[in-house]
């Protein structure tokens, strides 16, 4: 942290925080962003469907309905402007039989009332559409879309920044208390002084919240699990496939997800768990997703499975209650400069621009902002090589022989690519840090490959050592060192 | 656009013996392409010994065994264009691809002989549960890390998968001064060779754990430990069989797979079992002058065989330079029946005798092979013992196809 005084500081860099950043930097204020990992997006914002939903679950009237059509209407031009990918794919939710489609036509009027447009469609519509996918009816969705989830946050953060923005990654909050008009924010690195404090802590927003005298909310965090698919498979199906929402589970059921990078998720499941932090995939669930995908796209076999992972809901009902509750963003008891954001899980990705607007308007009306004319809202991403046309493929090749080397053989990426994504704005370098960035390791071989060359890149472009090149965080070292042979 | 008689993609053994001989049957306009900086596969990591038993009677290492081939390659002169990647083959033959040096390529060509080798299965495609820390390395690339970048990869090693690479690196991380701890195997055998078996485990007495496996990963950066079981017939866990096991590397040695993204792009047919193309007795696929051989088309135990694969597939890319596609009307269909996992080729003529490649599902003792058409045995052969690690060949003269009718034969174990 560069400076002892901030205007305000926003405690996580998730896709809410980041959007929180980017919404803030806008105006003139010293903003502070902090997050505990090595790099933002760390927490639910890089493990979740990346499904830009229409809002056609939440009830009418309800802030999570508000911010989530915001998100929607707003989701295409955010992205273009921050070179984001984004698709309008469209979604069904499937009935598989004849008794689920009365609740099809219940979302669909909870779904209008919301301003969302929705359809049922017949069984033919989903033969031409979807021919793979089998079901009796779906309601159908236009407006649904996908994003890259990591890539977003990624890029609010790094937009935020070139507008201003302090980003201290590795930094965690440990205490928060107030000190005469101010609140101190004591971290691991040190303390700062803020005048506002935002938390946007995601699984451990409860706990933030409390430093601020707010104790009526805690989390209960509800793992989802997933499957990737292998690229290969993506001639399988080209929209979002959902099931009817199954009832009181507070999820969406587990769905299938085209990715924009090519590949087809399974998942997520719903399992309660004890900890916030426990990302693991275990047997029972991995079966379960492939059983229950395979409901409606039996051509899905095991052989197209290239990866799992799991993504953890910050949910703020317990099991038993299960169902809907709302989105909390609200002044805490104690201080007004004070705003605890708590329980966004789904559709905290879509809702992510409508609830900076509405954070950021929360501390406009208590202190009138002065707009930044400097503001610059378009950000540039990486430029993604092999997705241009080849005169232009020529021409970059041309310059720079870096453009001329492919480091990821799955994904074809090259070197030039990876060099832009080490040298990116936030200074995150480690192999998930590429990852998240440029796709490397993200393919069918997950990075048996281009690992080595992305390495070499590392030594000998970065002048990492061995010992300093990490999976993600500081302790996941990737090596032991250099071989004896080389003694 | 560069126009090319034969284009050889991958300088790997397949890729180099396929081009000494199309260059022996007349053939000299040939590009062999590899996009790694020298050529010779994945031999260039194998600084074991153990290779060329069979072709040179010899005991070699790996560079040794491809050094063979790489001298005779630079002797005739023919080109090898390094550090250059195939991205793109259509069923024309028309190759896109990226040279360090000369930017993109687009080449034509005659004939193509796929040799593009395989890739490893990784923990994503075995559904490996658990947290997913840094210290899990497929046995390759642990491999690669360790011979050819001179990084360990980490102390306390626990092997998953007795596939050849594992047991090889297993004797590797241990001479390399790593605890290996054990070698974990989900089947009641092992995948690999039995000389490998020996020399690599029982000689440094590591464990070898058959009907076990990983049910659990756990480590919060690195890895802390794994959690093995032993699995029932089924290959599902044993309740109250679970034990914990320190480690910070994990080595996954599950099998390979052929590399066939670009054969995809080409529209050439692939076999469901083998991974590889589905190819006539002349190694040829479905697309006319489009080759296969080598790991590419199934996965090898022993180079020597990849190397005669390659040769052949190099004499029917010459031929068919030379004298076009010639259609063959009498096409024989061959299946794998009970007790075998596969048979190549697929597709084969009466006018020729043939070797079969094939593997058999499971090991035994005292197995007969048997060759079938028309309710007739064309041929059979017994074996001592058979095991799915070590790949059975057949030969059977053309003799005994004359006078069949049917159009499939059928290969059973029995
Ligand atoms: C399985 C699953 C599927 C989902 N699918 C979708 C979907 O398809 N569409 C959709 O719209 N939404 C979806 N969501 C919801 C969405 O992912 C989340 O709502 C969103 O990512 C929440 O973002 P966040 O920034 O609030 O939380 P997070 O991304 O968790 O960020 C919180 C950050 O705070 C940091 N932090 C915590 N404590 C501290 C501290 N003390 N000091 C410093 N930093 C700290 C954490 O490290 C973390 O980076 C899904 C969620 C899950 C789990
Ligand atoms: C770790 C290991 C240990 C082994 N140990 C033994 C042993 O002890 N004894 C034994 O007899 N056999 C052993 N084998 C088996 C033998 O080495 C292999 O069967 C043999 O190397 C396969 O040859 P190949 O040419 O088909 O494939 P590879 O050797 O894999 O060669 C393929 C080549 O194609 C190149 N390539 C791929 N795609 C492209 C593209 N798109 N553009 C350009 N180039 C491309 C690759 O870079 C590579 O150089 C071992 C194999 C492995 C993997």
């Amino acid at each position: 942290m560069k400076k002892q005084n901030y205007d305000i500081a926003i405690i996580g860099g998730g896709v809410v925080g980041t959007a929180i950043a980017r919404e803030l930097s806008r105006y003139k204020a010293d903003v502070l962003l902090i997050e505990k990992e090595n790099d933002v997006g760390q927490g639910a914002s890089n493990s979740n469907s990346g499904v830009v939903h229409s809002g056609f679950t939440a009830p009418v009237g309800s802030l999570k309905a508000d911010v989530c059509m915001y998100g929607n209407s707003h989701f295409e031009e955010i992205c273009s402007e921050l070179d984001v990918p984004y698709e309008k794919t469209g979604k069904l939710v499937v009935a598989v039989e004849e008794k689920q489609i009365a609740e099809l036509y219940n979302l669909q009027y909870i779904g209008r009332k919301n301003g969302a447009e929705l359809y049922i469609v017949g069984e033919d519509f989903i033969e031409e559409k979807e021919p793979n996918i089998s079901g009796k009816a779906a309601m159908y969705s236009p407006n649904s879309a996908i994003t890259s989830p990591y890539e977003l946050t990624i890029a609010f953060a790094e937009n935020a920044h070139q507008n201003g923005v302090e980003i201290s990654l590795n930094t965690k909050v440990v205490k928060i208390s107030k000190k005469n008009s101010k609140f101190s924010v004591k971290t691991d690195r040190g303390e700062i002084l803020a005048d506002y404090v935002i938390n946007s802590a995601g699984l451990y927003s409860d706990k933030i919240a409390a430093f601020s005298g707010e104790d009526r909310y805690k989390i209960y965090p509800c793992r989802g699990e997933y499957y990737v698919l292998d690229k290969n498979a993506s001639a399988l199906m080209s929209r979002l496939v959902y099931p009817v929402p199954p009832e009181n589970a507070g999820g969406y059921g587990i769905h299938l997800t085209p990715t924009v990078e090519g590949n087809i998720l399974i998942g997520p499941s719903n399992e309660y768990i004890d900890s916030v932090d426990n990302e693991a995939t275990t047997k029972e669930v991995m079966d379960k997703l492939l059983k229950e995908a395979r409901g409606f796209l039996p051509k899905i076999s095991r052989e197209m499975v290239i990866r799992s992972y799991s993504g953890i809901r910050s949910k703020i009902v317990p099991p038993e209650m299960g169902g809907f509750t709302d989105f909390v963003i609200e002044k805490s008891p104690k201080y007004d400069n004070f705003i605890n954001l708590i329980g966004i899980e789904s559709p905290g990705l879509t809702s992510a621009p409508g609830i900076a607007k509405y954070v950021v308007e929360m501390i406009d009306k208590m202190e009138k902002l002065i707009e930044d004319k400097d503001f610059e809202k378009t950000r540039k991403g990486i430029t993604k090589f092999y997705e241009l046309p080849e005169e232009k493929q020529k021409e970059l090749a041309e310059d720079n022989p870096n453009y001329r080397e492919i480091v990821c053989r799955c994904e074809n990426i090259t070197k030039q690519e990876i060099i832009d994504a080490l040298n990116n704005p936030l200074g995150v370098q480690t192999l998930k840090g590429v990852k998240y960035r440029a796709r490397a390791t993200m393919g069918r071989c997950q990075g048996g490959y281009c690992m080595t060359r992305i390495i070499k890149i590392m030594q000998d472009e970065f002048d990492m050592d061995l010992e300093d090149i990490k999976l993600e965080g500081n302790n996941s070292n990737l090596f032991a060192g250099q071989a004896k042979g080389w003694e | 656009m560069m126009k090319k008689e034969l284009v050889i993609i991958g300088a790997g053994p397949a890729g180099l013996a396929a081009a000494l001989a199309a260059y022996e049957e007349g053939i000299e306009d040939i590009l062999i392409i590899e996009r790694e900086d020298r050529p010779g596969g994945i031999l260039n990591q194998c600084i074991h010994d153990g290779f060329g038993l069979h072709k040179f009677k010899e005991v070699l290492t790996g560079p040794e065994y491809a050094h063979r081939y790489i001298d005779k390659v630079r002797e005739k002169e023919l080109e090898i264009m390094t550090n250059t990647i195939v991205t793109e083959l259509t069923d024309e033959k028309e190759i896109k691809a990226f040279n360090e040096s000369e930017g993109i390529l687009h080449i034509k060509a005659e004939a193509v002989i796929l040799a593009m080798g395989s890739r490893e299965r990784t923990a994503g495609g075995i559904s490996l549960p658990g947290d997913r820390p840094s210290g899990i390395y497929t046995a390759g690339l642990a491999q690669n890390l360790m011979n050819l970048q001179n990084i360990q990869v980490g102390k306390e090693i626990v092997i998953l998968g007795s596939g050849d690479i594992g047991l090889i690196m297993a004797r590797r991380l241990t001479l390399e001064g790593a605890d290996v701890k054990a070698v974990l195997e989900i089947m009641p055998y092992s995948n690999g060779l039995r000389r490998n078996i020996n020399q690599c485990l029982i000689d440094y007495n590591i464990p070898l754990k058959l009907s076990q496996t990983v049910i659990d990963v756990k480590g919060n950066g690195r890895l802390k430990s794994v959690t093995a079981a032993e699995v029932d017939e089924a290959f599902n866990p044993i309740a109250g069989t679970e034990y914990e096991i320190k480690c910070d590397t994990l080595i996954l040695s599950v099998g390979l797979i052929p590399e066939n993204e670009l054969s995809k792009k080409a529209k050439v047919q692939l076999d469901d079992t083998t991974g590889g193309a589905v190819v006539k007795d002349n190694l040829e696929t479905n697309v006319d002058g489009i080759f296969a051989c080598g790991n590419v088309l199934h996965i090898h135990d022993l180079v020597d065989f990849v190397s005669d694969e390659a040769e052949k597939a190099g004499k029917a890319a010459s031929e068919y330079i030379k004298k076009g596609h010639k259609l063959n009307k009498d096409n024989i269909f061959v299946e794998a029946g009970s007790g075998i996992g596969y048979v190549i080729p697929q597709v084969i003529s009466k006018e020729k005798d043939q070797i079969f490649s094939m593997r058999v599902r499971k090991p035994d003792n005292d197995k007969t092979i048997k060759i079938a058409a028309d309710g007739k045995i064309l041929h059979e052969e017994n074996f001592e013992k058979v095991n799915p690690s070590e790949m059975i060949k057949i030969k059977v003269s053309s003799e005994k196809f004359k006078p069949l009718e049917k159009s499939t034969i059928k290969v059973v174990a029995e």
